[in-house]
């Protein structure tokens, strides 16, 4: 290899690695920089959902587990999901494809409610 | 009346705070496991007769007829608190059958079931089957309302009923009034009868004399008892303003799986035990829900005595039997004043 191939591969390639690591490893753009995750639970115990207000980022699926000794339901108070009824170890999943608040209920046990805040 | 029994009553009487529970003899009394309830009428003026053994011999004595009450079966129901509820459902019907005076019917005053299934209200009725009173009458509760929200309750139980599972019926000059207050219920509400069912209601009590008994009887308690704990029916106010002519007012109802009682002006609430399993006296534990008590406490008889006062002359005694006591007593009588007790065994 003569001096100026030894250059180029010594000054290029590593730069041209570098860069290639650097595209590779960039984070994605995010357009909002709140707590966000693909999945996320909401825990029914003692007659009520904890936590009782969830945030989460649009197209986040939640899933309600039923830890308590009686049976529960899920049910938006607008209408929106609406789970069977849930006993011990049961769970319920919904995807919150739009941004808004979602308050809900149990409807067997009416004074259990919650709310999920979708942004 | 006696010296003896005045003195019981007045003992009772010094026990009571303000609003005529008391709650300290009340949270030492969490009695487990089933009750009876039953109600005699004498010449048209309800009396206590005891369910248990020892009175066995007063019953029947001038009286017209008697009826039981029967709770919170929750067939299904599976878990630590109680892992055989059919069995003492079984019990609590063995305890009526054994009566020496036999109840004209049965009243299941809702949760049948822990998750209205089909196969829970087989093995119901299976139990039921056994019962020396062949006439039933159901209320649903919010158990019985899982399925299809309560079809398959009222195909199995609704026959002649109305909207959700409402109806009435007399039986010897006594007007019974079975409600539903478990559907359609509303976030962070209570238990609620609704509007259609409020104007049955009045349109069917109209026109009935005064003098005539009422008994209503639904799942959740028609009067407020704990609210955060969603024991109390939101619009049962508009009911029992459509009852209060009435000389003689009983509200029986179930849900919280232990005996409460009250008394207003002519109308007189009591709620009873579970066949189930008990919950916890309001506020005492982090939320309702089955209470597990000792295996040695399942045998074992709490007592408790509530004293309900009747403005008027007429008076619906009530008398709680919890399955496994050998003697309870209850006393009753015309002259506005009942006493119902239970001892501890």
């Amino acid at each position: 290899m003569t001096k100026k191939h030894v250059w180029v591969a010594g000054v290029v390639t590593p730069v041209v690695i570098a860069i290639v690591l650097l595209l590779a490893g960039s984070p994605s753009v995010s357009a909002n920089d709140q707590p966000s995750a693909a999945n996320a639970e909401v825990k029914i115990d003692n007659f009520s959902f904890g936590p009782e207000t969830l945030k989460v980022s649009v197209g986040t699926t939640v899933t309600w587990i039923n830890r308590d000794d009686i049976p529960h339901t899920v049910v938006s108070t607008d209408g929106v999901f609406k789970s069977k009824v849930r006993d011990t170890d049961e769970q319920f999943s919904y995807t919150f494809t739009k941004a808004g608040t979602y308050p809900y209920f149990c409807s067997v046990h009416p004074k259990m409610t919650g709310k999920v805040v979708v942004q | 009346m006696t010296d003896k029994k005045q003195d019981l009553i007045d003992q009772n009487l010094q026990d009571l705070n303000n609003d005529g529970v008391d709650r300290r003899g009340f949270l030492k009394c969490m009695a487990w496991a089933g009750t009876g309830l039953v109600w005699t009428l004498t010449g048209g003026i309800p009396m206590s007769r005891a369910f248990a053994k020892g009175h066995g011999k007063d019953a029947g004595k001038g009286g017209d007829f008697s009826f039981v009450q029967i709770s919170d079966s929750h067939i299904g129901f599976n878990k630590p608190a109680n892992q055989d509820v059919t069995a003492t459902l079984q019990k609590a019907i063995d305890k009526i059958n054994a009566m020496p005076h036999k109840p004209d019917f049965i009243i299941h005053t809702g949760d049948l079931s822990q998750l209205s299934k089909p196969s829970e209200f087989d093995t119901l009725d299976q139990v039921l089957k056994e019962a020396s009173a062949k006439q039933i009458y159901f209320v649903p509760g919010e158990h019985d309302m899982l399925a299809d929200n309560g079809e398959l309750y009222l195909q199995r139980y609704g026959k002649g009923t109305k909207g959700t599972g409402w109806y009435s019926f007399d039986h010897k000059g006594v007007h019974f009034v079975g409600l539903v207050n478990v559907a359609n219920l509303k976030a962070g509400g209570m238990g609620s009868l609704g509007h259609e069912q409020l104007e049955w209601l009045e349109d069917d009590l109209k026109g009935r004399s005064a003098s005539t008994p009422i008994v209503l009887f639904a799942h959740i308690p028609l009067w407020t008892i704990y609210p955060e704990w969603g024991w109390g029916t939101d619009d049962s106010e508009q009911a029992l303003s459509y009852v209060k002519r009435f000389g003689s007012v009983t509200a029986l109802n179930g849900h919280i799986h232990q005996i409460m009682q009250k008394v207003e002006g002519k109308i007189s609430f009591h709620t009873a035990m579970s066949t189930a399993f008990p919950q916890p006296a309001p506020g005492t534990a982090p939320s309702a829900g089955p209470l597990k008590v000792p295996a040695d406490q399942l045998q074992r008889v709490l007592g408790i005595t509530d004293v309900n006062y009747l403005v008027s002359g007429r008076s619906l005694a009530v008398v709680d039997s919890p399955l496994g006591d050998t003697g309870s007593t209850g006393s009753g009588s015309g002259r506005g004043l009942a006493v119902s007790d239970a001892t501890v065994g």
